[in-house]
């Protein structure tokens, strides 16, 4: 009996590998065939998209790096990237700070306006927004995504920093009282140290988002000297459509930064992920 | 309990009025204003950014939904509920949102199950689990624009996808995925899947490692079998997680648009078009700025009463009683 359980369980451990195989394989496909095929050209992507490349071509690269569009897209994304996440981390955590630790009429109503924001999609309001960025005079300006996104972002982070200034001991926070610590001196000195899992959580997810957006840049944005990376991205394809090695290589760059950030970042992201998620 | 008759009884909780005086009301009033006052400065900037940002533009695509405008002229044609009886009697935009509810269909009978079998697989200490862990979770990461340009790339006539396919001696299954309107509702859903089924696994992930493993192995001892403990144990106490993750699913294939704008633009003859790529392309590229208002209101519509509906009867149970089991 045992030497069949045994087998029972090496064959279940070999069928669970060769599924999980599978599926990596299928998700690094797309990653290796764009960084590979960024080192082919047009004539070899066509009669060869499989395989290492023969002769190595180094040129999309160097062409794309060298180019002063991709560096001022990296750079714009990055400003607005980190303007977004300075600002929705900031004003999340003194929202979610009172209303986590405080207890006042209409705390509730409060929460369940802002957790409302979730179903709030950039997409339905992009017509009315284009006016209302357009009249406070900031098209083409950073802040004029940078804002709009911050504020999409606040329904998320405010509902994961929640239970984690619930969980902070009230007790810490009578101490600090009685050391002569008001409510502002407790929230940057204590709350914030201490919650700092949780705000790295928060700051890596809204980065995320604010790299990725593409339905803001692309409505806001005409003056190319202002384009973030994914609207750059787009535009490189369509522009060189039949140069396919050419925008592979492009792509590629552009993906570089995200993945490196991710892997610096993925135990914060899927810790801070999973703690938030559970709660609802 | 003799109070004072002046006193709001009302306003103050049972527990205290057994040492209320009749200074109390008054002390009360005053910390909650003071209550009051702190929470709306540290609310402030929250609420404000959230106001101008958030809640007056969709007050605002209300507003244009009712008038014929372009959004250059001055806005002076009010038609009433004309754009919405246009939208609803449109046979192209009734096909969007039919586009949709495939997609929505699809995520649920397709990406949910399948991230959960992973996630289930993944539940376990095994070499190379922690390395598995952080691929599956990548493409979320990936801007749907990269995403949607490289696998146009791959499902192109005589790209990757054909030649894999012809390699493993497929080629009688050669396909233009992205330009036959029979295939390309289910090529992006492939294309979705790829890119989100990771998130779904890790929220689940996270959700089966909350339930406490003698439970399982109790479910075993009484002589249950893995399909058993998995069926009457596992899947009920995973239900929380598994809600939320159906959720954030409708609502992301309802919202569904760079994916679709980048790879097709909705077609090939509006195969593909969904409710975001049909305002979108209504609003900004044909001027109809209190059309595609109109049809933003109705995509709005559609997720708040899912949401409302679902809210109060699916997820309800969950923050009754103890948040992580039902």
């Amino acid at each position: 009996m045992p030497e069949q359980v045994r087998a029972g369980r090496i064959a279940g451990s070999i069928l669970r590998y060769g599924v999980l195989l599978l599926v990596a394989a299928v998700i690094v496909t797309p990653v290796a065939f764009a960084a590979l095929g960024g080192f082919r050209d047009a004539p070899q992507l066509a009669a060869n998209p499989v395989g290492l490349p023969d002769p190595w071509i180094w040129t999309n690269y160097t062409d794309s790096l060298t180019s002063p569009s991709f560096w001022i897209q990296l750079r714009n994304s990055a400003v607005v990237g980190g303007i977004s996440t300075v600002v929705v981390v900031l004003f999340a955590a003194l929202a979610a700070f009172v209303l986590a630790r405080r207890e006042f009429p209409g705390r509730e109503v409060a929460y369940t306006v802002f957790t409302l924001g979730l179903l709030f999609p950039v997409t339905v309001a992009i017509l009315p927004l284009l006016i209302l960025v357009r009249d406070l005079g900031l098209l083409d300006n950073p802040l004029g995504l940078a804002l709009p996104e911050a504020a999409f972002a606040l329904p998320l982070t405010i509902i994961i920093l929640r239970p984690f200034f619930r969980s902070i001991p009230m007790e810490l926070e009578d101490a600090a009282a009685m050391d002569g610590c008001g409510p502002l001196g407790f929230f940057f000195r204590i709350l914030l140290p201490l919650a700092k899992p949780a705000l790295v959580t928060v700051a890596v997810l809204a980065l995320v988002s604010s790299w990725n957006q593409f339905l803001l840049p692309l409505v806001m944005l005409s003056d190319a000297n202002n384009w973030t990376l994914p609207l750059g991205v787009t535009n490189f394809s369509t522009q060189y459509t039949t140069d396919t090695a050419r925008i592979l290589a492009y792509t590629t760059l552009a993906l570089v930064p995200a993945l490196g950030f991710y892997l610096l970042a993925e135990r914060q992201l899927v810790g801070g992920l999973t703690a938030g998620s559970v709660k609802g | 309990m003799n109070g004072p008759a002046d006193m709001p009884a009302h306003s103050i909780p049972a527990e205290l009025t057994h040492v209320a005086t009749a200074v109390r009301p008054r002390t009360r009033t005053r910390t909650n204003l003071r209550a009051w006052g702190l929470a709306g400065l540290f609310m402030l900037p929250a609420l404000t950014l959230y106001a101008l940002f958030v809640l007056f533009p969709i007050v605002q695509a209300a507003r244009y939904s009712l008038y014929d405008w372009n959004g250059l002229e001055a806005m002076d044609k009010l038609i009433g509920l004309a754009n919405f009886q246009r939208a609803l009697s449109d046979k192209v935009f009734l096909g969007a949102v039919g586009h949709n509810a495939l997609i929505v269909i699809l995520s649920l009978a397709v990406q949910v199950p399948f991230a959960l079998a992973i996630a289930l697989m993944l539940n376990r200490r095994f070499r190379g689990r922690a390395i598995l862990r952080l691929i599956f979770f990548a493409p979320y990461v990936i801007a749907e624009v990269i995403t949607a340009i490289v696998w146009s790339l791959i499902l192109q006539p005589n790209g990757l996808a054909d030649n894999l396919l012809g390699s493993i001696g497929l080629g009688d299954l050669y396909h233009p995925w992205l330009a036959d309107p029979s295939t390309v509702l289910i090529a992006l859903f492939f294309i979705i899947t790829w890119k989100y089924f990771g998130f779904h696994m890790i929220l689940l992930l996270a959700g089966l490692q909350g339930i406490p493993r003698e439970l399982e192995e109790a479910a075993a001892i009484d002589g249950a079998t893995r399909s058993q403990a998995l069926r009457y144990v596992t899947l009920p106490l995973l239900g929380p997680t598994i809600r939320v993750s159906v959720f954030l699913s409708v609502i992301g294939s309802l919202q569904l648009f760079d994916l679709v704008w980048v790879t097709t633009r909705g077609g090939p003859v509006n195969a593909s078009n969904t409710m975001a790529v049909y305002m979108f392309d209504r609003g900004f590229v044909r001027f109809q700025f209190g059309y595609g208002s109109a049809v933003a209101v109705i995509l709005f519509l559609i997720c708040f009463v899912l949401a409302l509906g679902y809210q109060r009867w699916v997820l309800r149970r969950d923050t009754e009683g103890a948040t992580t089991y039902a």
